[in-house]
């Protein structure tokens, strides 16, 4: 199987390379024969691929341990879909996968994009070729997930136990996915410079694929914070590590841009701006993918180093050369057709918005790269770590919560004083009211406070924007108030499914600043010894070490230790916290003993308990106590902030423009031009 | 002809009998039973789980990692964890030194350098002077996060600048149009006469804005 593995990477990279030439002549040249030709090839690469991957997969199931990618990263004993989930554990096969994805998501843009926008599609498939043969030709020439060894070893070496967990078999995929779809928008938006055509046409074609990718890495960035949470043992979920920094980069420029298309659809405005941005976002995708495989900078997520790291860095100074060398040759023709009108306006505060989103994009990737700077040009070398973020991005972070609260609320063009009054009174009270509260509580830590006080405008602003429109519905239309705010999300899925995503970003915002609060206590227990925590919501835990038992199971043996949980006196039930000794089938150790950590979630606060270790091989364990508080409300935020983004992206539910009635000003003007254009 | 063997013939049961003996049986158990769990109960309320014993061994210490040592008050210091929280494990996990001891326990370098900063903080040292004395034995790179002073201010400081003038920059761009516009459409509004009443102000669109305008009208609910 891996010669037809090997035969389909190779046909793959021929056709490919076929489609980027001719696709790009074809195009040049208004050729429409030669256009239809083109957007057909990548269906053929597509089908190459799938060729290759179940090549692969073939060999990871079938045990085939001559195969040096099969050896590395599965054994006979690892459960089967951990089998099926090492085609993208490893270096290799993720590169594989990542080739396959794009030329489906090619294929599905060729396929599912209307005709209206058909000039665009032979530029299209030449870009998204162009990138999947730049895929494939990395595996072709350095990281081939084919190559063989010169001996089939009995066995392989497992699967590493941290990927050994169901959010590992889900969160590197949702990653990908939303890296690689980042690919269809910048092959639009490429096609729209290429053959200057630079309406609104390549925006409207590509709204879809932006909400997309930003769902895919929405759900990716929140599976990875859930997976390091369990999985990784230190009690919290982002640690401003490199490898996490590159997912949230193109994740915040198009956040950016899902803001900033609106003003270029409503105003004729920013269009340098909107190209940018998607130039910039794929940029950064690859860019993250840069670091995660390179090993330039030091992370716990990295594949091993390789010197795949060249070519994405070529490939990186490529396309930001190409793309932006194009943005600028096709400036002339990128003029606004309108102009910001007031400072006070729904334009200007999305402009600021953008701005503080890019800025903290820009500020991450600076804290990122600071150290190969210093080291440059200082010759020493330092660590830049989450002290840096947090001092750098809070800040940052609280103003960008300010303006998700003022951006929907104020007016376009310009907001008179009594709109502005109208508008913000009631939200302003609510922040202010939560301020006074936490205030009167005792709270002084200053940023919880400020997110917390901020938190409730926002809550404001979307709790007054759906109260208006529910209202409004059920004065017009006699409707109930849960009718009435079903029909408002449905008939403007866009606007409140947006309102949706920002609930979600508050109760994110919310649940942050739990962390300031968290409790840790490191204690030794013999059986039957116990300890005590105090919560910040004022509990008292007391955990009581049960015994440490010892069995094996599946490919591992494991060493449980079990606490008995109180809450204030009252049984809470028993936690588990286990250390697994990964183990291949003929019962050899395979990598260092793993922590499995035991969890209890709550609405207030999750108990989090590590078994650290054993006293001398008896049963006196010393364990680390965590008491986190909100943490669930993260895992519910993520998936608010996912529900919105579905809700906004989900086809139809748009009123019917020909039904509506307008006013009569606007329909006589329109009537007017269509009768002039005829 | 062999002798058959004739079958043992006990004392004759009858139903009554069978069924007193049963509950006479039962009857015992649970009480049994009950005595039972209650002397379990007071045995371990006293005894078992008081902690104070020989703990059992384990079959496989091995495969548990390296032999813990028992946790000490230092360990615990609000103090002492605040200043490992911003000094970085040197062994390569990216994590400082108290995430690293408590998370990795492979890591023979986070124990070490915690016994480091608690004889130093036994020696009375602050925290300050523990973290110049890690910076001067390990260098910078074993801060967490660079000291804001020289060139590292650079890095604190840029993001926010960078930030900063770009809003001063869109404020003062915005501000100036929107002076100008102002001064336009006063001038403009002192030229011309009011229009008549119940008149439809007309302006030639373009393709483009007329789209937008569908688009815009599209997108309000009816």
């Amino acid at each position: 199987m891996t010669l037809l593995g090997q035969f389909s990477l190779w046909a793959a990279l021929l056709v490919g390379l076929w489609c980027v030439a001719v696709g790009l002549s074809g195009g040049w040249k208004q050729r429409p024969e030669i256009a239809a030709m083109v957007t057909r090839a990548p269906y053929a690469v597509l089908i190459c691929l799938v060729a290759a991957s179940l090549a692969l997969w073939q060999g990871l199931v079938s045990h085939d341990f001559n195969i040096e990618y099969v050896a590395a990263y599965t054994s006979r004993n690892l459960p089967p879909y951990y089998v099926v989930s090492a085609f993208w554990a490893g270096q290799k096969g993720s590169l594989l996968f990542w080739a396959v994805v794009l030329s489906l998501f090619g294929s599905l843009a060729q396929a599912l994009t209307p005709r209206r926008h058909s000039d665009l599609l032979p530029y299209v498939a030449a870009v998204t070729s162009a990138v999947v043969v730049f895929f494939v030709s990395v595996m072709l020439f350095s990281a081939n997930p084919f190559e063989r060894l010169p001996f089939t070893p009995p066995d392989g070496r497992g699967l590493n136990p941290q990927l050994q967990n169901v959010g590992m078999v889900i969160h590197p995929p949702m990653l990908y996915l939303g890296y690689i779809s980042i690919t269809v928008p910048f092959a639009f938006a490429t096609a729209a410079l290429l053959s200057r055509k630079l309406d609104t046409g390549w925006i409207h074609a590509i709204r879809k694929w932006t909400l997309v990718s930003w769902l895919f890495l929405s759900i990716g960035i929140t599976l990875g914070m859930w997976w390091a949470y369990v999985e990784l043992g230190w009690g919290g979920y982002w640690a401003w590590d490199p490898v996490e920094n590159a997912s949230l980069l193109p994740w915040l420029t198009m956040t950016a841009f899902l803001h900033s298309v609106m003003i270029q659809e409503k105003r004729g405005m920013l269009k340098r701006w909107n190209l940018g941005l998607i130039i910039g976002t794929f940029l950064l995708s690859i860019f993250g993918t840069f670091i995660t495989r390179s090993g330039v900078i030091s992370s716990v997520h990295s594949f091993t180093q390789s010197n795949v790291g060249y070519f994405f860095l070529a490939f990186l100074v490529i396309a930001g050369t190409f793309g932006f060398t194009l943005l600028y040759t096709r400036w002339p023709l990128l003029e606004a057709e309108s102009q910001l009108d007031s400072v006070a306006s729904r334009e200007a505060a999305f402009l600021f918005n953008n701005l503080l989103l890019v800025g903290i994009a820009f500020s991450v990737l600076w804290g990122t790269l600071f150290p190969i700077l210093s080291e440059l040009v200082r010759g020493s070398k330092i660590t830049v770590g989450p002290p840096f973020f947090n001092r750098v991005n809070v800040p940052l972070g609280l103003l960008l919560l300010g303006l998700t609260g003022v951006g929907p609320l104020i007016a376009w063009r310009k907001a008179s004083t009594a709109n502005l009054k109208r508008q913000f009174r009631w939200p302003a009270l609510a922040g202010l009211g939560t301020l006074f509260i936490l205030l009167a509580a005792g709270m002084r830590d200053f940023y919880p406070v400020m997110a917390l006080a901020l938190a409730g405008f926002v809550a404001g602003t979307v709790v007054q924007e759906f109260q208006r429109g529910a209202r409004a519905r059920m004065r017009m239309h006699q409707e109930s108030l849960a009718l009435a705010l079903g029909r408002l999300i449905a008939r403007n899925r866009r606007r409140y499914g947006g309102y949706l995503v920002h609930v979600g970003v508050l109760i994110y915002c919310v649940a942050f600043t739990g962390m300031a609060f968290k409790r840790e206590q490191e204690a030794t227990l013999k059986p039957g010894q116990s300890v005590e925590v105090r919560s910040p919501f004022g509990h008292t835990y007391t955990f009581t070490h049960l015994g440490v038992s010892q069995f094996e199971s599946l490919n591992r043996i494991v060493t449980a230790g079990t606490v008995e949980v109180k809450k204030d006196g009252k049984p809470a039930g028993l936690i588990t916290s286990e250390k697994r000794q990964h183990v291949d089938s003929f019962k050899r150790p395979t990598f260092e003993p793993s922590t499995e950590v035991g969890i209890r979630s709550g609405l207030q606060e999750d108990i989090y308990i590590v078994l650290a270790g054993v006293v001398n091989g008896t049963e006196e364990a010393v364990y680390r106590f965590n008491l986190n508080p909100l943490v669930w409300w993260v895992w519910f935020g993520g998936g608010v902030l996912v529900v919105g983004g579905l809700v906004t992206m989900w086809p139809g539910g748009g009123p019917l423009i020909r039904t509506r009635r307008v006013q009569a000003g606007y329909e006589a003007t329109l009537a007017g031009a269509a009768t002039e254009r005829e | 002809m062999p002798e058959l063997e004739t079958p043992t013939v006990g004392p004759r049961h009858t139903r009554r009998s069978f069924l007193g003996l049963a509950a006479g049986s039962l009857v015992a158990a649970l009480s049994l039973t009950r005595r039972a769990g209650a002397q379990g109960q007071e045995s371990s309320a006293q005894e078992p789980l008081a902690g104070q014993g020989a703990t059992g061994s384990l079959r496989d210490p091995t495969v548990v990692g390296r032999s813990r040592t028992p946790t000490t008050a230092n360990d615990n210091d609000e103090a002492i964890k605040q200043i490992e929280k911003r000094i970085h494990c040197t062994c390569g996990c990216n994590l400082d030194v108290f995430t690293c001891r408590t998370t990795d326990f492979s890591c023979t370098y986070s124990p070490e350098l915690h016994r480091e900063v608690v004889a130093l903080f036994d020696q009375g040292k602050s925290a300050q002077q523990i973290l110049d004395a890690f910076v001067a034995k390990y260098g910078e790179k074993v801060l967490m996060a660079p000291e804001p002073k020289n060139f590292n201010l650079v890095g604190y400081l840029l993001p926010g600048v960078v930030i900063t003038v770009g809003a001063a920059v869109l404020a003062l761009v915005i501000g100036r149009r929107e002076r100008r516009r102002s001064l336009a459409m006063a001038a403009a509004a002192a030229a011309s006469p009011p229009p008549a009443r119940g008149t439809v102000p007309s302006a030639q669109a373009t393709p483009e804005e007329l789209d937008r305008l569908r688009q815009a009208l599209s997108e309000v609910d009816d």
